[in-house]
């Protein structure tokens, strides 16, 4: 192949997968340019599902706006609304008790457990293996019971509020998650022998989709996509928040930069975010699960950022505040949509049946990078 | 209103007669056909937003709308006999919902699934880029309320649909209470 990738000649087939297409997760538009099988350019549309969210968060005050974050990336839902409680908490000063850290790290890793299963699962069905969608979602199931009976929604949680979560524990919170983690080990194990083992799997996964690491970190790569090239970067290591400094963890780094390597940061973080929840269940501190806070909050002018690592990367808030009751303006720095922008560049020079991969493998979810 | 009744249950919609060395089932044709339409329903796997969570979630084990007849989720519109809007719609979206709608085959049926989908829901106010319910856009036969519904919900439609369909009357003639 002599021709330049990255451009259009005449006589390239130029296809489009979506809006409607179930492997794009939603509602994303590629705009392929192929030579042959070949793939020269990956242009992706957005705004099918574009929900003016941060306009929104003009008009709400600073405690409403939280319940417009669950809907930007549902599957982490808890920790979208961690990182818009935190920036409200940064620019109040409010101490969070200790109890509130504990039960926020706790329903985040839960959180990032159940999302990963669902991307497990859809990941497969993409690549045409059915079986692990029920297998994941059998798991994910108990874990929407859990949440449900202490925050009283399966998916849209709006749990945590500026100075600590909305309501206390569920009586039976400590030990359904006891029952729910010490089978959970072994079902990461049976994931392995399903999947990940499978020969006809790893040739599809592996060396498909190379990010090289000065790649993943110049196109703004986060999360698991990033740290399948080798790169650093989870925020609970780095910029520990709550009580994430205290926890014995490992960040999970694989270095091979291909579609299989982000496929095992996932799986091991399913296993780290066990232990996680292992040290945390015995040892939720007693006193309250809410900081006294005023009914109204007024941040102070000024601009506030915070960060967290969701189960898709790093998400940032960044809030400016003119000293009323509603923010001047809200910035949410998505961490899906960086990981798309290195999708092109991946793609480049590949097959078009590798796209299913790739994409699964970054973990797309369309409202968060529309918004 | 008993025949309202007789539509509320699953059985097959005839009588039989019973005869030496055998039976005869009388009943009428249209009956016979909406009875077998309504239990294989294919949706078509249209989910922007959370409430496609949701949908999945109905597909897997736990609650499986496969016992209904649901269970061949098809991709392509031409191909699919219900559509179940799970999500909101924007108005970037709203042309492509209706050409997916104007894809499918006769005779098929819109599901509205969630508050985005019936009226816009949480982001009915303060926003300037979303359909204010799918209803604008296409024809809708059954709203099922919830942010996201409770799977629960979404299995509750699905069987209204079918008792619609096993009336066999029109949108516009049940909208006229005949």
């Amino acid at each position: 192949m002599v021709e330049e990738l990255g451009t259009t000649t005449e006589g390239d087939l130029i296809i489009n997968v979506g809006p409607q297409h179930p492997a794009t997760h939603g509602v994303l538009h590629l705009v392929i340019t192929l030579n042959g099988e070949t793939i020269k350019k990956v242009e992706p549309h957005l705004g099918y599902i574009h929900r003016s969210i941060e306009k929104m968060c003009e008009s709400l005050t600073y405690r409403q706006f939280i319940y417009v974050t669950s809907r930007m990336d549902y599957l982490s839902a808890h920790i979208n609304n961690h990182a818009c409680a935190l920036c409200v908490e940064k620019g109040m000063q409010i101490e969070v008790p200790e109890r509130a850290q504990v039960i926020r790290v706790l329903m985040d890793e839960l959180t990032r457990i159940a999302s990963h299963e669902l991307w497990w699962g859809a990941m497969a069905m993409d690549l045409g293996a059915f079986t692990p969608f029920f297998h994941a979602f059998r798991e994910r199931e108990t874990i929407n019971d859990i949440m449900e009976e202490t925050c009283g929604a399966r998916l849209t949680m709006n749990y945590m509020v500026p100075g600590g979560v909305m309501a206390d524990l569920h009586p039976d919170f400590q030990k359904r998650v006891k029952a729910f983690i010490s089978l959970y080990r072994s079902k990461i194990k049976e994931y392995d022998e399903m999947l990940t083992g499978n020969i006809i799997f790893q040739n599809r996964m592996k060396g498909v989709g190379y990010l090289s690491p000065e790649d993943a970190i110049s196109y703004g790569c986060s999360g698991p996509a990033a740290r399948g090239s080798g790169v650093s970067c989870d925020i609970r290591k780095l910029y520990p928040y709550e009580v994430y400094n205290k926890v014995q963890f490992e960040e999970v780094l694989e270095t091979a930069g291909d579609s299989f390597a982000r496929y095992m940061v996932r799986i091991r973080e399913m296993n780290q975010s066990v232990s996680i929840i292992e040290q945390l269940i015995d040892n939720i501190p007693e006193g309250d699960y809410q900081a006294k806070t005023k009914a109204v909050l007024k941040l102070p002018k000024g601009e506030f950022y915070t960060r967290v690592e969701t189960a898709r990367g790093e998400l940032g808030v960044y809030i400016v505040s003119e000293g009323a009751t509603t923010p001047y303006r809200i910035k949410f720095r998505s961490p899906g949509f960086s990981n798309l922008s290195a999708l092109d560049h991946m793609a480049r020079g590949s097959k078009l049946g590798d796209l299913v991969a790739m994409m699964g493998t970054l973990d797309l979810v369309i409202p968060d990078i529309d918004r | 209103m008993a025949q309202d009744q007789q539509h509320m249950t699953n059985n097959f919609p005839g009588q039989i007669h019973e005869t030496p060395g055998g039976g005869i089932v009388l009943s009428k044709l249209d009956d016979v056909i909406n009875w077998a339409r309504s239990n294989s329903l294919w949706p078509l796997t249209f989910a922007t937003s959370c409430c496609g969570i949701e949908m999945m979630a109905v597909a897997s084990a736990k609650y499986d709308f496969s016992r209904f007849g649901f269970e061949v989720a098809r991709a392509s519109p031409r191909q699919a006999d219900v559509i179940i809007i799970a999500g909101t719609i924007v108005n970037k979206m709203a042309p492509v919902l209706k050409r997916l709608y104007d894809q499918m085959a006769d005779p098929k049926y819109v599901i509205a699934m969630g508050a985005c989908a019936i009226s816009g829901g949480p982001f009915f106010y303060n926003t300037y880029s979303v359909v204010k319910g799918a209803d604008h856009v296409i024809p809708v036969d059954v709203y099922v309320a919830g942010c996201p519904p409770r799977p629960e919900a979404l299995l509750h439609a699905l069987i209204s649909l079918q008792q619609k369909i096993k009336m066999g009357m029109t949108r516009e003639q049940i909208k006229e209470g005949v």
